[in-house]
């Protein structure tokens, strides 16, 4: 500051330190992460905040506590004789303990800051009555031990959507107007039903009276030994579920990128180049392709962070054991640590790309610079 | 006038939209309808009450005019009361205070399944000498068959396969079967004509009455059908079209008109109250929008009218509030607006009948292509097991016949019917939206 003053005042015509680019990239990578993580920190502690109900879960779980320990010192004491007051102590005695276990005897104001510190760290602690296939409350096992069924459930469909409806908008606005882009046009709004519900349809029709897929899950029961009929059983559960996925929203996918490709295309420098007799190979390469390029990069990062997600409904309708149903089920059970668990990843997840497509834009798009926005 | 016939004629030239609109004035035809044919007290009454409510309906079966596609005909379900219709009742005072009673019901039996079950429940009043009963089914070879002779209790249910001595009188326990099937037929084959159930009762007492009313179970029932707790499915299929229409509209009018003001307020102040709004909407990105609906859902009500304020809320600050505010922007800066804070107009004045006004054209669009994604969002917490506790809808039905298993059993027009449904008020809604969006917007004409 003093120095800009200082070289505004001797009328030399010297960029200072902030208006260098090195400078502007620091300031503006130093404000945008700190904002950011304000971010995280504040939808975290929201989510929290949401997942206890501000402290009425503490109440589900105690009642449920006491419930369960009076059942269980009846049963111990039940052959025994033993006082009244031996076992009302040792009732209370249990009840103080599991509660201790799950942290409900400090105040839920309190606990909910501590745990916001742990999670910010991605410590992400343990699960309150859920456990992982292998046995354990660790939350980030549970979530670890999904992710792979998600990612491929979801990987493989989002993946395939993204790059065929790509594919065919550009075939489709290179010639616009005839039959398959007018078919296109009139499916469309058939993305308006969600992905579980082609599900439902899908398993009527090929599980139900074709009988040739299976209903749901993600391996026969029991599953083959050989790795081979494993993958490919594997992928016969997939086919239903994925290609409900990828209908729900194929034709309204196909439709905007077409109509965005289509604005792009009837700009005057791609008029120009067709003009100039370029084919049209290049020119959807380097006039259309191009100058898109950011909003293509940034539907594939919000594609790739959304994979963490899951699809809840749709995994509770094809029984897929994703995330999505695990969250699902956590809720269900009063896990409020890996609801939370998931939640921060994918904060993180989206603050970072969020943080990256801004330098990604800059290296795309020459007209961009990294921190030019807001300031000129 | 002449932009409204514009529009009109705009609109007309998109048959897509024609369809929307025939489809959203079906639909809410059909939910005037159910709300007049069927009183919401008494839709929550039969959807709700019990098994002393749908006790006359048979279970899972199939809507009657299935039979226009089924090879193999299905006996159709009824109920009758004695005394009413072709179901007589002819009272003949005896001596000694005794009278007879006699009931006679015929009906054409047409099909080649059998009925579910024939039940006859009896009502009777009396002091000491409870009534005597003698039934008797006549079938269409004439052949009077004895169904069962015995005293009737105040209230009494008679269940014609449940009857053991019927069963060892026959020699089968398929009473049902044997009633109603060619005698001595390999393969047995259902025997076809009028069948006439008589009832000889007698009382013995003065005053004493006996009531007769005969239910049979067929295997399609009414115009929907029902379900696995013998509901008719009539009610919440006419009842779901009002609850859907109510909640997807009012998510999405709340939603964008909300999301308007709120970025017309930010954008006309800018400074801080921008910058909260803009803070606001990216923390909103960050937080899990389907799980805290779920949460709402699980611990504390799913109340449909607590999930759409809730649905409302959350859907405010999201990516539209930035095209909104980049659109304001724009119009904050024309030169009426000028004009306007030159001759003094106050904030609020410039805001609701300036700015808000001029972007309501493209606001329409995206309020009616948004309409479907509520009405399924509905159906999707429903199929999650978080519908509305009270209200039918036809998200809950499509969760009953899943949980139930519908598609592994085969009884497809329990989940097909709500889907269908939904389908449609989606596909409508979207199509008019999508026309809309053409016309409305400039940049997509010819496209």
């Amino acid at each position: 500051m003093e120095q800009t003053n200082l070289s505004a005042a001797k009328g030399i015509k010297k960029k200072s330190f902030a208006e260098t680019t090195v400078g502007r990239i620091t300031r503006f990578t130093i404000v945008r992460l700190f904002t950011l993580f304000i971010t995280v920190v504040i939808g975290c502690y929201l989510t929290i905040l949401i997942a206890n109900m501000g402290g009425y879960v503490d109440n589900i779980l105690k009642n449920d506590i006491r419930e369960r320990t009076i059942m269980r010192v009846a049963a111990m004491t039940a052959n025994q004789k033993i006082s009244n007051e031996m076992r009302q102590q040792m009732m209370n005695e249990m009840i103080a303990l599991e509660e201790k276990r799950l942290g409900l005897d400090t105040p839920f104001m309190i606990r909910s800051l501590t745990y916001l510190g742990n999670a910010l760290q991605l410590d992400l602690g343990s699960a309150l009555n859920m456990t992982s296939d292998s046995g354990s409350r660790k939350v980030n096992l549970i979530i670890l031990e999904r992710l792979p069924a998600t990612l491929l459930l979801m990987g493989s469909s989002q993946l395939f959507l993204f790059f065929f409806s790509i594919f065919v908008a550009l075939i489709l606005s290179r010639n616009y107007g005839n039959f398959w882009d007018k078919l296109i046009i009139t499916l469309s709004p058939t993305s308006s039903a969600p992905p579980w519900f082609y599900g439902i349809f899908f398993i009527l029709i090929f599980a139900a009276v074709l009988k040739i897929l299976p209903f749901s899950g993600m391996v026969s029961a029991p599953p083959p030994d050989n790795t081979w009929d494993y993958i490919l059983s594997v992928l016969q559960h997939l086919i239903l579920p994925g290609s409900s996925l990828i209908v729900s929203s194929l034709f309204l996918s196909i439709y905007n990128w077409r109509t965005f490709f289509l604005i792009y295309s009837s700009e005057d420098y791609v008029d120009m180049a067709k003009a100039k007799g370029l084919v049209s190979r290049e020119i959807e390469s380097k006039y259309i392709l191009r100058p898109t390029l950011p909003t293509i990069i940034t539907n594939f990062a919000l594609l790739v962070i959304g994979l963490w997600t899951g699809a809840t409904i749709t995994e509770t309708v094809f029984i897929w054991p994703g995330l999505g149903r695990t969250i699902y089920r956590a809720i269900g059970a009063y896990d409020t640590p890996v609801i939370v668990g998931s939640t921060i990843i994918y904060a993180y997840l989206l603050a970072i790309t969020v943080f990256l497509l801004d330098f990604v834009y800059a290296l795309v798009d020459p007209r961009v610079k990294v921190g030019g926005g807001s300031s000129s | 006038m002449k932009s409204i016939k514009k529009f009109f004629k705009d609109i007309t030239s998109y048959p897509s939209a024609v369809a929307g609109v025939i489809v959203i004035f079906l639909l809410v035809i059909m939910a005037i309808y159910a709300m007049i044919s069927i009183p919401y007290s008494e839709a929550i009454r039969l959807w709700r009450g019990g098994e002393e409510v749908w006790y006359q309906n048979p279970k899972t079966a199939p809507p009657s005019w299935f039979n226009i596609f089924y090879a193999r005909k299905q006996p159709v379900s009824f109920s009758i009361k004695g005394g009413e219709g072709d179901f007589t009742k002819t009272v003949t005072v005896g001596e000694q205070g005794t009278s007879s009673v006699d009931f006679s019901y015929t009906w054409d039996f047409q099909a080649d399944d059998y009925p579910q079950e024939l039940i006859i429940y009896f009502d009777s009043t009396y002091e000491s000498k409870n009534p005597f009963v003698s039934i008797y089914l006549t079938t269409p070879d004439g052949t009077k068959i004895r169904i069962g002779d015995f005293g009737v209790d105040e209230e009494m249910t008679y269940r014609f396969s449940q009857d053991e001595k019927l069963q060892k009188r026959l020699k089968t326990d398929k009473v049902i079967q044997k009633l109603f099937s060619i005698p001595d037929s390999d393969p047995v084959t259902t025997l076809k004509g009028n069948y006439t159930l008589t009832i000889n009762a007698v009382t013995f007492e003065t005053g004493s009455t006996i009531d007769a009313e005969f239910v049979n179970h067929g295997t399609v029932y009414g115009a929907f059908g029902t379900d696995i707790y013998r509901r008719d499915l009539t009610v919440p299929m006419l009842w779901g079209a009002p609850i859907a229409l109510a909640f997807g509209l009012l998510a999405a009018l709340g939603t964008s008109l909300l999301t308007m003001i709120i970025s017309a307020v930010g954008a006309w102040y800018g400074g801080w109250i921008d910058a909260l709004i803009q803070r606001i909407t990216e923390i909103n990105l960050v937080l899990p929008f389907l799980a805290i609906l779920i949460m709402v859902g699980t611990f504390y009500s799913r109340s449909i009218w607590v999930i759409l304020g809730v649905t409302v809320a959350l859907s405010i600050f999201t990516g539209s509030i930035k095209t909104y505010r980049a659109i304001f922007m724009q119009v904050k800066e024309s030169t009426y607006i000028e004009a306007a804070k030159a001759y003094g107009a106050s904030n609020s004045r410039l805001i609701f009948n300036y700015m808000i006004p001029r972007i309501i054209p493209m606001l329409i669009p995206g309020l009616v292509s948004s309409v479907p994604s509520y009405v399924f969002l509905e159906a999707s917490l429903a199929v999650l097991g978080l519908g509305d506790p009270v209200l039918p809808t036809w998200g809950k039905i499509i969760n009953d016949a899943e949980t139930n298993g519908a598609l592994y059993k085969g009884q497809y027009y329990w989940i097909l019917e709500p889907a269908i449904l939904l389908m449609v008020t989606g596909l409508g809604f979207a199509m008019l939206g999508f026309a809309l969006d053409r016309i409305f917007n400039p940049k997509l004409r010819g496209l």
